[in-house]
């Protein structure tokens, strides 16, 4: 099914995850293989968001495994994994809406020391977006709704992450905002970044990733290539209002 | 008119007191959530160590100059105040970070006790005279209003030390990250800041500038004793919640104007009520203002957004 033969960048095998006396996620298992760019599609409390948290380390596995480049990360503390390459950008964004938003961005290269680095960084995610740059000095919580969400991938790739996790990136955005969004993801996604993608809109995650999962009640039920998944008549009877 | 420049002059000192220790509250409080009732024990804490300090420094060198006898003393309380404050972080609101609400507060209440109770028996029940290491001789910079180089000192000191604070926390990498972390713990933890790392290091500073608190209040009144901290921390309090509880500039402006409101509320309540109360009822006027802040303006003169984390 996948091309690389090599090892994969991400494996989760069998992860259970339970919350607020919820199993949410029962028995996950899935790989990442280097410079792919993935998707994870679903109904709303299927547990894609979990999955992702617990990737990111903001949640605990109850059991199973998650390996990120040979090592056995599932207890690694979130911070520690961002510096092991693992982005997050969360659902609902989690823009620090009372910093500014250059603040923000800066915060997304927290971990890094390399200055000249990080001014040039900086630079590039202005050119990708220059709607951001003419907004640095106001406070990141009077942005709209697709700005934050332009800050906070930007923010994302300021970490240099190897492993790039997107929340619902679409979501509660005008169509032409999502269409930027999904050019800069692009983008990001040619420069070599490993991308998981986690969408309800199931249409727009297929076109764009090479493979997919379907998550159902905690569940993967399907796999495949983006395109075999568009075809498949219950993925379009259940997720593309077919 | 020279009794109201007596007071101010007396209000801005106090009130840059309770500044500093106001800070610490609403540090905690920005990051946490908390209210760390303990914090004015800290400030006992500080001036018990400096006076012992001192008595130390009297003994061996009693030569030594008294500015930098009372320099050691202060440089000896930040950094066990300091410990003070990260093991009560690490050893106790740690382990509740997640509990409800009232948890951690009487937790809070219980560690302000147990740090009185340990300096009782430390230090004993009686009041310490404190050192008069900079002068207490009275200038006149106007005829009728006295200020002493103590109180200079005090006020040039608590500047300094909230401009570094205010510098901190603004212009630095590690001040951002404070300001991530208490706006979003989660997601400063997704930028790659140790939290917890954060969270020790809040009550590290404010438990340091209680220190400084404590050295001025013993050098201003000149005793110290194992239950000083309690009066100033619930004053301190107030300042913090009158300035927007979670707002730095709020706590200092709190604090001054709560020194204003009481020094000046002393010098005139003898007046006021017919001589029917003198001016050693002056902490009415701190609980007062803490009841109105209360009921008409509950983010205080600076607060916003105290709905979100309540």
């Amino acid at each position: 099914m996948h091309t690389n033969p090599a090892s994969p960048l991400l494996q989760l095998d069998d992860i259970k995850i339970a919350y607020g006396g919820i199993q949410a996620v029962k028995g996950v298992s899935l790989e990442l293989y280097k410079g792919e760019m993935v998707c994870l599609i679903g109904a709303n409390g299927a547990g894609k968001t979990t999955t992702l948290n617990a990737i990111s380390g903001t949640l605990g596995v109850a059991s199973g495994s998650i390996t990120y480049d040979g090592e056995d990360i599932g207890a690694m503390p979130t911070h520690k994994r961002l510096r092991k390459g693992i982005a997050l950008v969360p659902e609902g964004r989690g823009i620090f809406t009372r910093l500014t938003v250059e603040e923000n961005l800066r915060m997304g290269a927290y971990i890094r020391n390399d200055t000249a680095g990080i001014e040039a960084d900086l630079e590039r995610v202005y050119t990708m977006l220059p709607r951001v740059k003419e907004r640095l000095a106001q406070v990141a919580g009077t942005l709209s709704g697709g700005e934050q969400q332009m800050v906070a991938i930007g923010r994302a790739l300021l970490s240099q992450p190897k492993l790039l996790l997107l929340d619902e990136p679409s979501m509660g955005l005008a169509p032409l905002v999502v269409e930027k969004i999904f050019e800069v993801v692009q983008t990001v996604k040619d420069e070599g970044v490993t991308i998981l993608l986690v969408e309800q809109n199931a249409n727009l995650a297929l076109e764009f990733a090479q493979r997919g999962y379907v998550m159902e009640s905690g569940k993967l039920t399907l796999t495949g290539t983006g395109k075999e998944l568009l075809a498949d008549p219950k993925v379009r009877a259940a997720y593309l209002g077919e | 008119m020279e009794t109201l420049l007596q007071q101010i002059v007396n209000g801005l000192v106090v009130g840059s007191v309770y500044a500093l220790v106001a800070l610490g509250y609403t540090m905690v409080y920005g990051i946490l959530g908390l209210i760390n009732f303990a914090h004015g024990e800290v400030v006992m804490i500080g001036a018990l160590t400096a006076l012992q300090t001192l008595l130390i420094l009297m003994g061996v060198a009693p030569d030594m100059a008294p500015l930098l006898k009372l320099a050691i003393a202060v440089l000896v309380a930040m950094p066990v105040c300091m410990i003070l404050g990260f093991l009560m972080e690490r050893l106790a609101y740690r382990r509740l970070r997640g509990a409800p609400r009232l948890a951690p507060l009487i937790t809070a209440i219980g560690m302000s006790f147990l740090l009185q109770t340990l300096a009782m028996i430390i230090w004993g029940r009686n009041y310490h005279t404190f050192p008069q290491l900079i002068s207490t001789a009275p200038m006149q910079p106007i005829p009728g209003v006295f200020v002493t180089p103590v109180q200079v000192a005090i006020v040039i000191v608590s500047a300094l030390v909230m401009a570094g604070l205010i510098l901190l926390v603004t212009k630095t990498r590690l001040g951002r990250a404070m300001r991530a972390t208490a706006e979003n713990h989660r997601v400063a933890a997704l930028m790659g800041v140790d939290t917890n790392a954060i969270i020790a290091l809040t009550f590290v500073i404010g438990a340091g500038l209680a220190a400084v608190a404590g050295v001025m209040f013993a050098s201003n009144y000149g005793i110290a004793h194992y239950a000083m901290g309690f009066m100033p921390g619930l004053k301190a309090f107030t300042a913090a919640v009158l300035g927007g509880i979670g707002n730095l500039g709020g706590a200092m402006l709190g604090g001054i104007v709560l020194g204003l409101v009481e020094a000046v509320g002393a010098g005139y309540i003898e007046t006021m009520t017919f001589g029917f109360l003198n001016s050693s009822y002056q902490d009415i006027f701190a609980f007062v203002i803490l009841g109105i802040v209360l009921i008409f303006r509950p983010t205080g003169l600076l607060g916003e957004r105290v709905s979100d984390r309540a």
